[in-house]
């Protein structure tokens, strides 16, 4: 069977599962400095399917397609200490302030530059929480997409059959090539980093990297090859300007308030048989107890 | 996210330590292999940041891995079906993300697929992965036999066995039987040429049973068995490698233990087992085990320093949340004194660990080289030097770290109060786990039969002074003067007991004598990192403070007493 090219969208996010009282800025938006940039949690999950397949067509590749500012190359570095081939850097100042549309819109141009059999993209990312890329990007392919991915059944040499999510169970479907997917929370965890490959390419740079490093491994570059992150701008994709970053994006932030959750008031019941017996029926369809 | 080695800044701390610059020159020969793979480091920072990143990998693992499935593998334990050993279903998952990781055979060679890991960040690894659950570090620290194997197997045995270590091959050490417990001379178990033998093949057949066998069905075992009819003690042992695939051995039971119970424990039969020669015949034990047995004893070392670790952090963690009397009890003298007792016995415990490992870093390093190069006249002399402060070291390590990790797994325990003593907390697990650590691989008794030689031939004196010569800071200058003092007292002590010439009289206080000694050596070794950060310096001055007392009171002991009073004691 012949092997497969894989790209996995991924995106280097603020972590913001642990939020402290400075997550927020005055005016509502994300305080990025005081929350430190991780791998989104849902990307690590299409990350792993994507080397599951690889795993499963000997000879496939991965590579890792991210959209971000220069230290987003980590998100790539993550990857290839995982297990994947290589990586690409999205970025250019143009990107700055894209919205989902402007962003499928670079990201599928830029997969329009590199060869593909499937996609594999997290369900949503931890700060915007919108779900859109991944299905914006496979409209914009115009390839099939099947999101909530939980695992990959069987490959063949046109198409896979794919295990998705539902609200009360699963369905499996059948996808032909080139395909895209949007993987759910509930697939397998990403496997660890592996030692050897932590070691063998944790002096991988973009040239933008290299330039402002202070460390002296310039010198392995010229051997080693497999080093350098490529990076593409809007030249390279040779995108329409006007289609990206503010002016590509119709979406319009109107306001942002802080919620905090308050303690609801106390119920107060009193303690004969017929209202414990409602509290217990209560408290089963809750799911607090049983 | 969990990462048990970034949440403890000790560990990069003694990482840091100035002589791995010497240890990872002699490691890593001139860093000459990295032309070779791509994954060798460049130079010494390379090196060191290698260290670091994978410890990190290490330290999520254990924190989000291998922590989380404690408690179920705890309970669930290993099963005995149809003769082979089914490890608990969290044990399996652990081993298996370690194995994907690359974090097995980490001390190899690369070329034998190894991450040619000096002995620190492989003992520090060794410390997270017990923090996380001490049965557990059991297994994966078997990888020692490993280390066993590319020392005194011929080359063709380790191409053989040596590269699936990284793919996740399990091991055991098969030295007990019933009957050969501490004293190993006793051990039956036959290793024989067969009568038809083979010298093509050159297998030796084992028959027999062997007890108490920590991951007794493991894939590859370094079995010691009696190669040489008609002997009955250790020159007539030999050591062998036997492959699980031969499957000649039949696992009869599993012990039900007290504690470390993910970790099996096993009996085994032999029955016509093929097995090939490590190394020489008759030096099966009288140097392979001996060499096994010191590393193995680093290696309790390091579970004894996670053990502690981990028990003192349920307790901080308890006292910080637990409310009595209107406030938090860890604001009550009685149980914040615990805590920073705690505290202050692990550092200390953990400090020695890691000059120990050092020590064993640079003579095995030289030992390496010799094999490729004649050494230079220095070079041996510091081989040796190294080698003996190693083998002394070593039983001090072993027994105060695992007496102290009991003491704080006990006082851990007792800050929980009455909810330690039930099963909701993992303190009751870690009280159980850390109890073995005192009895296996010696027990403390024995590890003090073999300190109390640097005491009589004077090596630790020798260290102390040399200790001694080491510059402090000036507002420490206090903190070694009763060490000085201390020194003062226990040369004189140890004297008067030599002098008493009598052997069991010596047996009598040997306990007492070599942990005057290490009070000390764990003093100076506190006061040395207070010197290069303040961080230690609280725990140097409770550490020595508390030392200088309790050898007082040894020495007041000893002193007050005669040969003939050993009488009171005899046949209670």
């Amino acid at each position: 069977m012949k092997s497969l090219k894989i790209i996995v969208l991924a995106k280097q996010v603020p972590d913001t599962r642990n939020v402290g009282k400075d997550a927020m800025k005055a005016d509502g938006t994300v305080n990025r400095a005081a929350l430190e940039a991780i791998f989104n949690p849902e990307d690590l999950n299409a990350l792993e399917q994507a080397l599951r397949i690889k795993d499963m067509v000997p000879g496939s590749e991965v590579h890792l397609l991210t959209m971000g500012p220069g230290r987003a190359a980590e998100v790539i570095r993550e990857g290839l200490y995982r297990g994947a081939d290589g990586g690409v850097l999205l970025t250019d100042r143009k990107f700055a302030g894209s919205d989902t549309l402007a962003t499928s819109y670079a990201i599928s141009t830029a997969i329009g530059k590199m060869k593909y059999d499937v996609v594999v993209a997290g369900r949503q990312a931890i700060d915007g929480d919108t779900a859109q890329v991944g299905p914006q990007v496979a409209e914009k392919l115009q390839i099939p997409q099947v999101t909530y991915v939980e695992e990959i059944e069987k490959i063949d040499a046109k198409s896979m059959v794919i295990r998705r999510r539902l609200d009360n169970g699963f369905e499996v479907v059948k996808a032909p090539f080139p395909v895209l997917l949007t993987v759910h929370s509930s697939a397998p965890d990403c496997r660890p980093r592996i030692a050897k490959n932590v070691m063998k390419y944790k002096h991988a740079r973009t040239l933008t990297e290299l330039q402002d490093a202070t460390e002296d491994y310039t010198r392995l570059f010229q051997d080693r090859p497999y080093l350098k992150i490529r990076e593409m701008g809007v030249h390279e994709i040779e995108a329409n300007v006007e289609a990206l970053g503010l002016s590509g994006s119709p979406t319009k932030v109107k306001k942002i308030e802080n919620v905090v959750f308050k303690a609801k008031e106390a119920k107060v019941i009193n303690s004969d048989e017929k209202e414990i017996e409602e509290l217990i029926v209560e408290l089963i369809e809750n799911h607090t107890i049983g | 996210m969990e990462n048990f080695y970034t949440d403890n800044k000790d560990l990069k701390f003694h990482l840091n330590h100035p002589l791995m610059e010497k240890i990872v020159a002699l490691k890593e020969n001139n860093y000459e292999e990295s032309k070779e793979f791509d994954f060798a480091p460049i130079d010494f920072e390379d090196a060191i940041d290698s260290y670091d990143k994978i410890l990190e990998i290490v330290g999520e693992i254990s924190g989000e891995v291998i922590e989380p499935n404690a408690e179920s593998v705890d309970k669930e334990g290993p099963q005995l079906i149809n003769n082979e050993v089914k490890y608990a279903k969290g044990t399996q998952e652990n081993h298996d993300v370690l194995t994907k990781a690359g974090l097995i055979g980490m001390s190899l060679p690369r070329k034998y697929g190894g991450l040619n890991f000096s002995i620190v960040p492989y003992v520090m690894a060794a410390e997270i992965v017990s923090r996380a659950d001490a049965g557990f570090a059991n297994i994966w620290g078997l990888q020692d036999c490993a280390e066993t194997i590319h020392e005194f197997a011929s080359e063709e045995i380790k191409q053989e066995f040596l590269p699936r270590f990284n793919n996740g091959a399990t091991a055991a050490m098969v030295l007990t039987e019933p009957d050969a417990g501490s004293d190993l001379q006793a051990v039956q178990l036959k290793g024989q040429i067969s009568a038809n033998y083979d010298p093509e093949k050159d297998l030796y057949y084992l028959n027999g049973v062997k007890r108490f066998i920590t991951n007794g069905d493991a894939d590859i075992s370094l079995v010691l068995a009696r190669s040489e009819e008609g002997t009955s003690d250790g020159r007539g042992l030999s050591l062998f490698v036997y492959d699980r695939k031969d499957a000649a051995v039949k696992i009869r039971r599993i012990e039900n233990k007290l504690g470390i119970k993910g970790s099996p424990t096993c009996e085994m039969v032999f029955t016509n087992a093929p097995a090939k020669l490590v190394g020489d015949r008759k030096l099966g034990l009288i140097k392979y085990v001996m060499a096994l047995m010191n590393s193995a004893r680093l290696g309790i070392g390091a579970q004894s320093v996670g053990l502690a670790e981990a028990a003192y952090r349920e307790a901080l963690k308890y006292a910080n949340e637990r409310q009595q009397f209107g406030k938090t009890i860890i604001r009550f003298p009685a149980v914040y004194e615990m805590l920073t007792s705690m505290k202050v016995r692990t550092q200390a415990i953990r400090t020695l660990l890691y000059e120990t490992a050092r020590y064993v870093d640079i003579y095995k390093n030289y030992q390496f080289t010799s094999e490729t190069r004649q050494l230079e006249k220095e070079e041996r002399q510091e081989m040796k030097r190294y080698q003996r402060l190693a083998d002394m070291f070593t039983p001090l390590l072993k027994l105060v770290s695992s007496e102290y990790c009991n003491q704080i797994a006990y006082d851990s325990l007792q800050i929980h109060g009455g909810a330690g003593f039930m099963k909701d907390f993992p303190i009751e697990r870690i009280y159980r786990d850390a109890r073995i650590t005192s009895i296996y691989e010696g027990t403390s008794q024995l590890q003090v039969v073999a300190a109390i030689r640097g005491v009589t031939a004077g090596g630790f004196l020798n260290r102390i002074r040399e200790f001694e010569e080491v510059m402090v800071a000036p507002e420490l200058e206090y903190l070694k003067k009763y060490l000085v003092n201390m020194t003062a007292e226990y040369e004189k002590v140890s004297k008067w007991v030599l002098e008493q010439d009598d052997t069991e009289f010596l047996d009598f206080h040997a306990r007492r004598l070599v942990e005057m000694a290490g009070n000390i050596v764990m003093g100076y070794l506190l006061l040395h990192d207070s010197s290069k950060n303040d961080e230690f310096e609280t725990s140097a001055e409770v550490f020595i403070k508390r030392g200088k007392s309790e050898n007082a009171q040894k020495a007041d002991y000893i002193t007050s007493s005669e040969t003939k009073d050993l009488g009171v004691f005899r046949y209670v």
